[in-house]
């Protein structure tokens, strides 16, 4: 067989100096390494009074630097970036960054170095909030060695928080929600019917908001129902059996007012108005004086119902 | 007052975008033996070749590559680490000395061996740049973003890959690629038909002097200005939105009226930096041949704009072109050839 109908005849082959190669820094990239490695940013006056940063020998006009030292920043401004959707082995950080050039306060010139915006998904695309302009400030390693790299990343300035916010209560149900949630303890959903309008509202509450009238005509509601309009959820609740999980208002057979409830054993993007629907018991012996007693309300595989039907009730 | 100096051959490979299994030296051999056939030389006055050892991974390689030549008995021979248009340059100037009439100039790469994009951060400054790693597109989005910034839009870049890579399916030497898809971002704000593609490639020139140049060809293409400037190499000193060096150079090269433009753009919105620092009427035809978008056999990419320049003067389609190599990152080194009937 002629070698060219063979596979290709290939191998690994790595090009390196094995430990690094070693590079003297001279007194201008020294003296900016050396005040790096204490946590000080330091650009170098030129010439013409301008304060060259990151420091080097020479200017961009090919002027000599003057040896006086400028503390810059730490507080920059950046003033060009890149976003890395999928960082590269290569990259200081193993997660969606940007590069960026930042200019310290007090310097003339810009840094390249990574800038970390927070966490994010391989592959996604550029932060709204990551902008030229944008303040930033360097995040030092605590191990610091004389290296650019002493600066782990930049990262934005503060312009948000998160306050912890909690207040705790007992909470008495009070009397009509009492007697509701005692039906519910009994597997029984409860109303009340307006003696003036003859509206049935669940879970009963002792008046009719419409009339504001006291109410006490009892009636027993059914656990199936119709849902009327929906929601699909895409935030993780302890209650729902997962994520995206469906919350619905659904008008009990017998009642005149939508409950809210969770719709389950569907998928999401299968439900819709008009659907039939039955609660979902969980087993007697764990019933209590809870709505919990219903974990959710699942399809009966009837026939929709028309929207005409449900247009008053939503 | 310098001598004249004509561009009187070109010839290229057929670039792939993938290993074609042949090396460098075997890439190159073909085109060599070819513009010896086409000018009728086997020997030159001097002969100048630009290519990146770092491709290979092999220090020396490009010694390898004067086999393709035929070096001995030894020949007057030099290398530069960078693109052939450079080497380009350096053959110009041997040639205004007056003894030697004819240069041999050839370019190659093959790109597809290693990754060009970390390969590319090897040339960067090794204290503040190379020790993050920052990768060749990673830089270039900086500028695309700086660019942007200036007021411009991401469509315009999108325009120019897609005018490029028509271009360069109506060319046969460069690759075959689709329109620009609706992509994600490679680095953003460059999507991946933004930048050049891996490619291997290789090409080479003949320059001749004064009646030795009218002997071998019946169209040569002069060169009437050559120019090459660079500027810092941090790009933190830079204003990355503009090409100061392109402009400088393309002013000393007296780059005016051409009719076609062959830019070194290994990114959608170079060219457009590049079009304004030249100061290129809109009636330019930039990148005919569909540029670096359509083909790029790094180090001799530079070398194929000026060839793609000359070659519309050969055919008589054209009387003033210009070729433009750039190299470094973000355009920081920008050479200027401007060619006439």
């Amino acid at each position: 067989m002629p070698s060219s109908e063979k596979e290709p005849l290939v191998a690994d082959h790595v090009l390196e100096f094995p430990g690094g190669y070693t590079r003297s820094v001279g007194p201008v990239i020294g003296r900016f390494l050396t005040e790096l490695r204490d946590g000080r940013l330091v650009g170098v006056r030129t010439a013409s009074g301008g304060v060259l940063f990151p420091p080097a020998e020479y200017d961009a006009d090919g002027e000599a630097v003057t040896d006086e030292y400028v503390e810059v920043g730490p507080g920059g401004t950046v003033t060009s970036w890149s976003w890395v959707p999928r960082p590269r082995a290569t990259h200081p950080l193993d997660r969606p960054f940007a590069w960026a050039l930042i200019r310290p306060d007090g310097a003339d010139t810009a840094l390249l170095h990574a800038l970390d915006v927070g966490t994010f998904e391989p592959g996604a695309d550029p932060p709204k909030s990551l902008r030229t302009g944008m303040r930033v400030r360097p995040r030092f390693r605590a191990e610091r060695t004389g290296s650019i790299r002493d600066i782990e990343c930049f990262r934005p300035d503060v312009t948000m928080i998160t306050v912890p916010s909690r207040a705790e209560y007992r909470l008495n149900a009070g009397r009509a929600l009492t007697r509701f949630l005692d039906g519910v303890s009994e597997g029984r959903l409860l109303g009340h019917r307006c003696d003036v309008c003859g509206k049935v509202y669940v879970p009963l509450r002792g008046l009719c908001p419409v009339d504001g009238v006291p109410t006490t005509d009892e009636v027993e509601v059914a656990d199936t129902g119709t849902v009327t309009t929906f929601a699909v959820n895409n935030i993780p609740d302890p209650r729902a059996p997962q994520v995206p999980f469906v919350s619905a208002y659904i008008l009990l057979d017998g009642s005149d007012i939508s409950l809210l409830a969770l719709v389950a054993g569907i998928d999401a993007d299968r439900v819709r108005m008009g659907m039939r629907v039955k609660a979902a018991w969980k087993p007697r012996e764990e019933w209590g004086r809870t709505m919990e007693n219903i974990r959710w309300f699942e399809p009966t595989g009837e026939p929709d119902v028309p929207f005409d039907a449900i247009k008053d009730y939503l | 007052m310098s001598r004249d100096v004509a561009v009187v051959a070109f010839a290229q490979t057929k670039h792939t975008g993938e290993d074609a299994g042949l090396t460098e030296v075997e890439l190159l051999a073909p085109v060599i033996t070819e513009i010896k056939q086409a000018t009728g030389l086997n020997r030159f006055g001097f002969t100048c070749s630009g290519s990146l050892d770092y491709l290979a991974g092999a220090p020396f390689s490009f010694v390898s590559a004067l086999d393709t030549v035929g070096a001995w008995p030894p020949i007057s021979e030099s290398h530069v680490e960078m693109d052939g248009a450079w080497a380009l340059y350096e053959a110009w100037v041997r040639l205004q000395h007056g003894d030697v009439d004819t240069a041999l100039v050839y370019g190659f790469g093959k790109t597809s061996q290693g990754s060009l994009r970390e390969i590319m951060t090897l040339q960067l400054d090794p204290y503040y740049l190379a020790p993050l790693g920052p990768d060749q597109v990673s830089l270039a989005a900086l500028q695309a973003r700086a660019f942007l910034d200036a007021g411009h839009k991401e469509d315009d870049l999108r325009a120019v890959a897609a005018r490029s890579r028509a271009a360069g399916r109506a060319n046969p030497y460069a690759l075959d690629l689709p329109d620009p898809a609706d992509e994600g971002y490679e680095v953003a704000p460059l999507r991946p038909h933004d930048c050049a593609p891996i490619t291997d490639g290789a090409a080479a020139v003949v320059l001749a002097a004064g009646d030795r140049a009218r002997e071998l060809s019946g169209h040569p293409a002069w060169i009437r200005g050559i120019d090459h400037r660079i500027e810092a190499h941090s790009l933190g000193v830079r204003d990355l939105s503009r090409s100061e060096s392109a402009a400088l150079a393309a002013g000393k090269a007296g780059a005016r009226d051409v009719e076609v433009a062959e830019l070194h753009a290994q990114f959608s919105h170079e060219e457009l930096i590049l079009r304004e620092a030249i100061g290129l009427a809109d009636d330019v035809r930039v990148n005919p041949s569909g540029g670096p978008l359509a083909a790029n056999p790094v180090m001799a990419t530079g070398l194929i704009r000026i060839g793609e320049a000359a070659s519309w003067i050969h055919r008589g389609e054209a009387r003033r072109t210009l070729g433009h190599a750039a190299s470094g990152p973000c355009l920081q080194h920008n050479l200027v050839c401007v060619l006439e009937a």
